[in-house]
């Protein structure tokens, strides 16, 4: 019984500490660990690509005037699928490494840009298509649903 | 007094010496349950922080949620809040519990825990690693910072063109109101498909 306890004893010092000291010392995460959106404002043109093929659909375009294009992202219910960084050939949103995205409030996981666009003088348009596949090739204006933005 | 302060002094009164934790999936698809089992283990170890999983709500401290509410789900985790004796802390964990993942929307999911019961620390990520959950429990220990924000950026509108904006602006508000007199609001047909 002793005997066993103190082999016991000795195997578990062989191994060393295995735990992490996680939170009382850093550590990276592994490179391609897709993690925050970052969002560069001054490479973005605001051609609403990444709205386009978010599953979580949350970011929203909202066209406030010809001059004016607000992109709004609801971070808080992003699955970092890394799709939104695939599509922009601008390379304009990144998913970095950092995790550490706790917080007390969910307003925290939340982006606003507000783009200066040109205004195009053929397509004055506005209008939502009926499906999301025409929605895809729709030019002119757009205006996601008051519904699409609620929290 | 921040949320954070408040959470800090209530966790050193009323969870002094440790948290027992009930775990709770209302519709996840494990996938957080899995990372929550992770923590865990000795390579992660909470339980250096006190941090114990219970078998019945009525022995815990934080109610650990994971899963975007499915409208069943609703009341049984009415029922799991009020049976966790206060003083109670919510933790959402995953992007589902937090604002209702690629389901937020959907007819037979409520989206976010938030909607059903009070939460107070959400970990999102789908699902977070580990370490996430970690720096999520010390947050609520005060051991680490904050570390994120709302961000808002833009370009700068030129000054010539503001007046021409703001009257753009202006039109384009116009229009809307007037298209949304002209239309029954009720009427769900114009919305599309996607709803």
């Amino acid at each position: 019984m002793i005997k066993s306890k103190i082999k016991q004893l000795l195997i578990g010092k062989q191994a060393g500490t295995v735990t992490l000291p996680y939170p009382f010392s850093p550590r990276p995460s592994e490179p391609g660990y897709r993690g925050r959106v970052v969002v560069d404002t001054d490479k973005c043109v605001g051609c609403g690509g990444c709205a386009d093929v978010c599953p979580a659909r949350c970011i929203l375009i909202t066209d406030e005037s010809p001059f004016i294009r607000i992109i709004r992202r609801y971070l808080d219910r992003c699955i970092h699928c890394g799709r939104c960084e695939d599509v922009c050939i601008y390379d304009a949103v990144h998913l970095d490494g950092e995790y550490e995205l706790a917080t007390t409030d969910r307003s925290d996981l939340f982006i606003e840009q507000v783009l200066f666009m040109g205004t195009c003088s053929r397509c004055g348009r506005c209008y939502i298509p009926p499906n999301p596949l025409d929605r895809l090739m729709v030019v002119g204006f757009r205006k996601d649903e008051k519904w699409s933005g609620q929290r | 007094m921040t949320k954070e302060g408040f959470i800090r002094r209530f966790h050193s009164k009323a969870f002094g010496r440790s948290l027992w934790v009930f775990h709770t999936n209302v519709g996840a698809c494990n996938g957080c349950d899995i990372e929550i089992l992770d923590v865990l283990t000795p390579f992660f170890d909470v339980e250096r922080f006190g941090i114990k999983l219970v078998g019945s709500p009525r022995h815990a401290d934080v109610l650990l949620v994971a899963g975007p509410v499915t409208v069943p789900m609703m009341e049984p985790l009415k029922r799991l809040y009020e049976a966790v004796p206060s003083p109670k802390l919510v933790v959402a964990v995953g992007a589902c519990a937090v604002g209702g993942c690629v389901w937020f929307d959907t007819y037979n999911v409520v989206g976010g825990v938030d909607k059903v019961i009070p939460v107070d620390l959400y970990i999102p990520g789908c699902p977070p690693k580990p370490e996430a959950i970690i720096y999520g429990v010390a947050l609520a220990l005060g051991l680490v910072p904050k570390k994120v924000g709302p961000v808002r950026a833009g370009h700068e509108i030129p000054p010539e063109l503001e007046e021409a904006v703001r009257q753009m602006t202006l039109a384009r508000q116009l229009s809307e109101v007037a298209q949304a007199s002209d239309t029954d609001p009720t009427d769900g047909s114009e919305q599309g498909g996607l709803k």
